[in-house]
């Protein structure tokens, strides 16, 4: 079912990449419309992340076939910082440490550059930090994280809150978040979900990439997406997620050929 | 240029000894009378000359280092000449004049408009009228009985200091370009503050040396009596030529009891082109004595210029107490070669020495550093610590580290860490992926890991520093 003036924002057709000469992308359709959340689900190494990585613009991959049209643009026709400020978030699955610079002053950055694209108005350190602030009492986060440097020495936890923090701060109009659920303590889930919800619009859509079910019981798919081997080879609604829970993954596929998206 | 140096170098030639030579730049080659020429033609007291023809002496009977990490090709030492008249800079009359590449530099750098102009050789009066400056600056150091002025005004008019501490520190045989220096140096800088007395400004090159062309080998003196104070800062970040490929400095600096002298420098010579060509061979000799108790020697460099730098600034630490510090920063991109680190001798009891040395490289350039710590069977109660930090841009630079300790004392107390790590592809993407460029996301990754060093610049320093790598490094990555 498709939302009521909704319009669409992602839509991936034939997608092939590869990465050091191996091909991991073997045809991938998605189309995703604003006010949706979709989970994407399968087994360790079916290339979820990789799908993130190229839709995010990682120079180690390369596109080889296909096409992706994010708000109608060529997706390719940007490099990854514009991507960024255009709008596609992506919130690593492994977050990188990045020793020396400050978190506040990192986020300051990211912020206002995308606020400078937006043309909204930038914040001074002053007023970032007040501003920051209250994005981390939503995520239940002490301060003291700005002064680290970014994800310097956190836990695996810590990591993922700082990367919804930067969604918070960022607003983006299509946010992939790569296992953000794993490593999360059970407080801390309901907590970062609640944010994520809470950022949750008609005019944005979510990716979701997960491997259990208890996080889409906080953030409920419209649709649910099962990859293999470089493609997506079923999909379906919310349902389908708790059918992947009993049943395991070996069933999917040998029913029907893959179905795009929506 | 002093107007005493002014009228001795212009003064009739009267000595007698080589008087073939009538020109203002001396022939070629090094020997006696070469010597004896450049000694003359400064008017300096047979003592100075006596310090010149030591130097001399002893720098025949050396060989050129072989140790340091570095390759160039032999340098010709008698295809040099060792001496020209001093001249003004050439005056332009406005900004339009000005080389727009050098310009966009300034830019870049942000370099304040004013001194833009007086770094261009613009005649100051044209561009703002406060050719003031340096006369107020001199006026607020004479009152409170500082001595700031090059070396050859020193060795005429406060010879007796000079007499003192000069080849105190660095003696004249000390190694091959420290000898060359003391045989041929031209000029440079004397500080003196006495007793008791806390320098009210930064003492900056800036306002000494803008109105002529520094010397190949320049000579720099720093003496601070007991209780005295003073930070000096070296050099700026816009960037210099010269046509001289070779360059020898010494510089001294004596700390006596509770004394305290800062040393900062940024060196942004000319490294050569994006091949390696043409750029300033830097071979400098800079040492601080702390001589008496609780004196403290400190220095800081940023080291981002030359094709080659080859420089250990380095304490001796002969008071009881003294405190020995160096805070470091070299970058090499391109084909520059660095070899750089310090030398901290303890000898007084209770001395302490901190070493921060963090080493950027980029393109296919090396970077070295190399560190002694010695701590003498006098020195109980020593302590060091080095902390010494690579970081590695592309796979196409060096990194080397030489740490070298020797403790005689069982009391002391030595730590040394290192790392290395790289700007990887995978961090760049993360700033990428929060709207941050490459060039925005290097120079924060730059920043914070050189932090702890600009830390200890002068504010303005610090701010200009860090623009300067960014700038260094611009295009090294993506
Ligand atoms: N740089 C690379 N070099 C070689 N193989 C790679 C590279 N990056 C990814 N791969 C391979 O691509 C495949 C897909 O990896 P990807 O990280 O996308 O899987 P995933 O679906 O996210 O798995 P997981 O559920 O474990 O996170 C894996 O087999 C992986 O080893
Ligand atoms: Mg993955």
């Amino acid at each position: 079912m498709i939302r009521e003036g909704s319009r669409i924002l992602l839509e991936v057709r034939g997608l092939r990449a590869v990465v050091n000469g191996i091909e991991i992308l073997k045809g991938i359709d998605l189309t995703v419309r604003s006010g949706e959340v979709h989970a994407i689900m399968g087994t360790n190494g079916s290339g979820k992340s990789t799908f993130a990585k190229v839709l995010a613009g990682h120079s180690a991959y390369q596109v080889t076939g296909g096409s992706v049209l994010f708000e109608g643009r060529d997706l390719f026709d940007l490099s990854p910082e514009e991507r960024a400020r255009a709008g596609v978030f992506l919130a690593f699955q492994y977050p990188i440490e990045i020793p020396g610079v400050a978190n506040s002053h990192f986020l300051r950055l990211a912020y206002n550059t995308v606020q400078a694209q937006r043309g909204k108005e930038e914040l001074d350190p002053l007023e970032f930090e007040d501003f920051v602030r209250d994005k981390m009492k939503l995520l239940e986060m002490n301060p003291e994280f700005l002064d680290r440097g970014v994800n310097e020495g956190f836990s695996g936890g810590e990591k993922k809150r700082n990367e919804i923090l930067q969604m918070a701060l960022l607003e983006p109009r299509l946010a992939i978040l790569d296992e953000t659920d794993s490593g999360l303590d059970i407080d801390a889930l309901r907590i970062v979900t609640t944010g994520v919800n809470k950022l949750s619009t008609a005019d944005n859509a979510i990716i979701l990439v997960t491997h259990y079910q208890r996080m889409l019981n906080y953030i409920v798919p419209d649709f649910v997406h099962v990859m293999r081997a470089g493609q997506i080879i079923k999909t379906g609604g919310k349902e389908l997620a708790l059918d992947l829970e009993t049943r395991g993954y070996d069933w999917v596929g040998a029913e029907q050929p893959a179905m795009a998206g929506a | 240029m002093s107007a005493v140096l002014q009228n001795l170098v212009n003064q009739p030639y009267k000595h007698g000894f080589v008087t073939e030579i009538e020109s203002d730049i001396a022939p070629k080659g090094l020997n006696e009378d070469i010597i004896k020429l450049i000694s003359a033609k400064k008017g300096e007291p047979a003592w100075m000359l006596d310090f010149r023809l030591k130097a001399y002496y002893q720098w025949l009977k050396m060989d050129e280092p072989k140790w340091p990490n570095v390759k160039y090709p032999k340098i010709d030492f008698q295809a040099i000449s060792y001496y020209a008249a001093p001249k003004p800079k050439k005056k332009l009359s406005s900004m339009d004049e000005v080389d727009p590449e050098l310009l966009r530099t300034f830019e870049k750098l942000g370099v304040p408009m004013h001194e833009r102009a007086a770094l261009a050789g613009v005649a100051v009066d044209v561009i703002f009228d406060s050719v003031s400056v340096a006369t107020t600056y001199k006026q607020k150091l004479a009152e409170v009985g500082i001595i700031f002025c090059s070396i050859s005004e020193a060795v005429q008019m406060h010879p007796e200091l000079v007499r003192q501490y000069l080849g105190t520190v660095v003696p004249v045989g000390d190694n091959y370009y420290a000898a060359l220096n003391s045989a041929v140096f031209t000029d440079g800088t004397f500080c003196f503050i006495p007793k008791g007395v806390q320098c009210p400004m930064d003492l900056s090159t800036y306002f000494r040396i803008n109105t002529e062309e520094s010397g190949q080998f320049e000579r720099t003196l720093i003496v601070a009596e007991e209780g005295a104070s003073v930070s000096y800062l070296e050099g700026c970040t816009a960037p210099k030529f010269d046509t001289n490929q070779l360059h020898a400095a010494v510089v001294e600096l004596v700390a006596l009891d509770n004394a305290d002298i800062k040393y900062s420098t940024v060196q942004n010579w000319y490294a050569g082109d994006e091949n390696g060509l043409g750029g300033i061979y830097n071979f400098v000799t800079k040492r601080g004595l702390a001589k008496g108790t609780n004196s403290r020697i400190s220095w800081t460099q940023v080291e981002t210029g030359s094709a080659i730098t080859w420089k250990y600034p380095s304490c001796i630490l002969q008071g009881d107490n003294s405190v020995g510090e160096f805070y470091s920063v070299a970058v090499t991109n391109n084909y520059q070669q660095a070899d750089t680190g310090t030398k901290m001798i303890h000898i007084g009891k209770n001395t302490r020495s901190t070493i921060v040395s963090k080493g950027i490289s980029s393109g296919h350039s090396n970077n070295s550093y190399r560190g002694l710590v010695r701590i003498a069977p006098t020195a109980a109660g020593a302590r060091n610590y080095s902390q010494c930090d690579s970081m590695l841009i592309g796979d196409k630079c060096g990194a080397h580290t030489f740490p070298y300790i020797q403790v005689r004392n069982q009391e002391a107390k030595v730590e040394h860490e290192a790392s290395t790590s790289k700007i990887g592809e995978d961090q760049l993407f993360y700033f990428a992926q929060r709207g941050i460029g490459s060039e925005e996301a290097v120079s924060m990754i730059i920043n914070g890991f050189c932090k702890d060093v600009f830390q200890q610049l002068p504010m303005e320093f610090a701010v200009e520093a860090t623009k300067l790598l960014g700038f260094k490094l611009e295009g090294s990555v993506g």
